[in-house]
């Protein structure tokens, strides 16, 4: 590829092939519709078409692909969750995530790093051994390792917190990773257009028409489109979408904000996790520290950011890394997680046929992109739900039969 | 810093406020049906609006109410909550 650019030097730039082909309009009809150009929209649209040979299907995004959640979060993929249901899906994305880079033939940066999940008191200790034995039983690496061991692999961690909450152990994920977030969405668009997808960015739906209980159109700001599928995939517009054919849902939506520093020299190769101090950081591969916390405490429908968030978590942070103090945040932001009330998320079929559903995302969704793709497009494809999803109908509260996965979710809520 | 004007304790950090969700009309105990019991506790539009939420003062114990606008983060009314005066 390098040698490949050099040609390039000599030609206008315009001659370089673009990465996405130049927009057509809209069709008439199309045989699936998803709402939302992010990982999992992408995801979904290139199953449909590599799996199941479903190639006549737009993807319709408000505004540019990849530009909600899936570039907002901070990258962290992992399985060690808590519930079996949880730990059998995400495991299986994780899989995936691994054989990406050469399925797209674009480097997504899928670096495993291992990831520790701290604790500070007896009775996170005693869940972390709890999802130890889950993690184990599914055939996981994970395992619970003591406070020497977190010095060890993590020298500039204060094992103490200035005397505050001192680590009295961690949940030691070894298959925790990173990726190139934006990069899992290009190649996920790339590889369903080289099949006939078309995304149409800038592309907002305005209304989903039914007749009866099904779906028959969806109406977006640049005319009608006929359809007899339609596939809701945008995380904090979910309830907005459901609206639009009278589903009501669980999902409410709070703001989930993150930082990063100023880059330095590389310090720590593992990623970090707090829940009794509500952080996470990791060291991103241009130097920066990528940093996390909570979601915000209100629901709230916007992406502002806030200066109580970045005191908040620095407060916490410096504890943990007593250096960081020196450093400066570089940037700072947020998206509109879609919190469910048992941290699981609300996939498949719907009461309104053709109308699917993949929605509940909070603050755990691009470590899903990849199973959640192959599994909705299973479902939408066959019109079964995927065995993997059974667990995360919508149905599953007026049944009473939540999953419970509060208690893996990576920081306190 | 985000600050509230509370009638009877003045204007105050909204950091000291706990969040307690948004008021929804409780059913009764005794007589309600499981799927007006999970309609309650799961089902709800929850889209952008002004909607009237319970959030405590932590350094007082008082509970008010506060009619907030979920889409820009714009608290409209503030009123102490007392029984009935949910509006």
């Amino acid at each position: 590829m390098p040698l490949g650019l050099l040609k390039y030097a000599w030609k206008s730039p315009e001659s370089m092939p673009r990465f996405f082909p130049d927009e057509t309009p809209l069709k008439k009809h199309y045989d699936a519709v998803i709402i939302g150009g992010g990982g999992h929209g992408m995801a979904c649209a290139y199953y449909l078409a590599k799996e199941h040979g479903l190639t006549n299907v737009a993807v319709l995004e408000k505004g540019y692909i990849g530009g909600g959640n899936t570039g907002r979060n901070t990258t962290i993929v992992r399985s060690n969750y808590l519930t079996s249901e949880g730990v059998a899906f995400y495991d299986e994305s994780l899989k995936l995530f691994e054989d990406l880079s050469d399925e797209f033939d674009l480097n997504i940066f899928y670096s495993t790093r291992g990831h520790y999940t701290l604790a500070h008191s007896d009775s996170a200790l005693h869940t972390m051994r709890w999802r130890a034995e889950v993690n184990k039983f599914h055939g996981i690496d994970s395992e619970v390792v003591d406070a020497a061991h977190v010095k060890k692999h993590v020298p500039y961690m204060d094992t103490n917190c200035g005397g505050h909450l001192p680590v009295m152990g961690a949940l030691y994920h070894a298959p925790g990773s990173v990726a190139r977030h934006d990069a899992v969405a290009w190649g996920y668009a790339r590889g369903a257009q080289s099949y006939g997808v078309e995304i149409h960015q800038k592309t907002a739906v305005t209304d989903i028409r039914t007749v009866g209980d099904r779906v028959t159109g969806v109406q977006t700001d640049r005319g009608f489109i006929e359809t007899p599928r339609v596939i809701s995939m945008v995380a904090g517009s979910t309830p907005t979408v459901a609206a639009m054919v009278g589903l009501k849902t669980p999902i409410e939506i709070f703001p989930l904000q993150a930082c990063v520093t100023e880059p330095v020299k590389p310090f720590m190769d593992t990623i970090v996790v707090s829940g009794s101090l509500h952080v996470y950081v990791s060291q991103s591969s241009r130097g920066e520290l990528v940093m996390g916390a909570s979601v915000d405490p209100a629901q709230l429908h916007s992406t502002r950011s806030t200066l109580d968030f970045v005191e908040g978590l620095t407060d916490q942070m410096v504890d943990l890394f007593p250096f960081t103090s020196r450093l400066k945040i570089m940037r700072q932001w947020a998206g509109m997680s879609d919190l469910t009330p048992d941290f699981a998320p609300i996939m498949g079929k719907t009461p309104i046929k053709g109308f699917y559903l993949d929605g509940g995302w909070g603050t755990w969704g691009f470590k899903a992109t990849p199973v959640s793709g192959k599994t909705m497009a299973h479902t939408v494809a066959t019109d079964e739900t995927h065995h993997l999803i059974q667990p995360f109908s919508l149905d599953r509260f007026e049944r009473f039969n939540l999953v419970g996965e509060k208690g893996a979710a990576s920081v306190g809520h | 810093m985000k600050f509230v004007e509370c009638a009877p304790i003045g204007r105050r950090a909204l950091s000291e406020f706990v969040y307690a969700g948004p008021v929804r009309k409780e059913p009764r105990n005794e007589t309600v049906s499981d799927a007006d019991l999970s309609e309650f506790l799961y089902y709800h539009w929850n889209q952008p609006a002004v909607q009237t939420e319970l959030w405590q003062h932590r350094p007082t114990g008082i509970w008010f109410y506060f009619e907030r606008d979920t889409a820009t983060d714009r608290i409209e009314r503030v009123y102490p909550a007392t029984k009935g005066a949910a509006q």
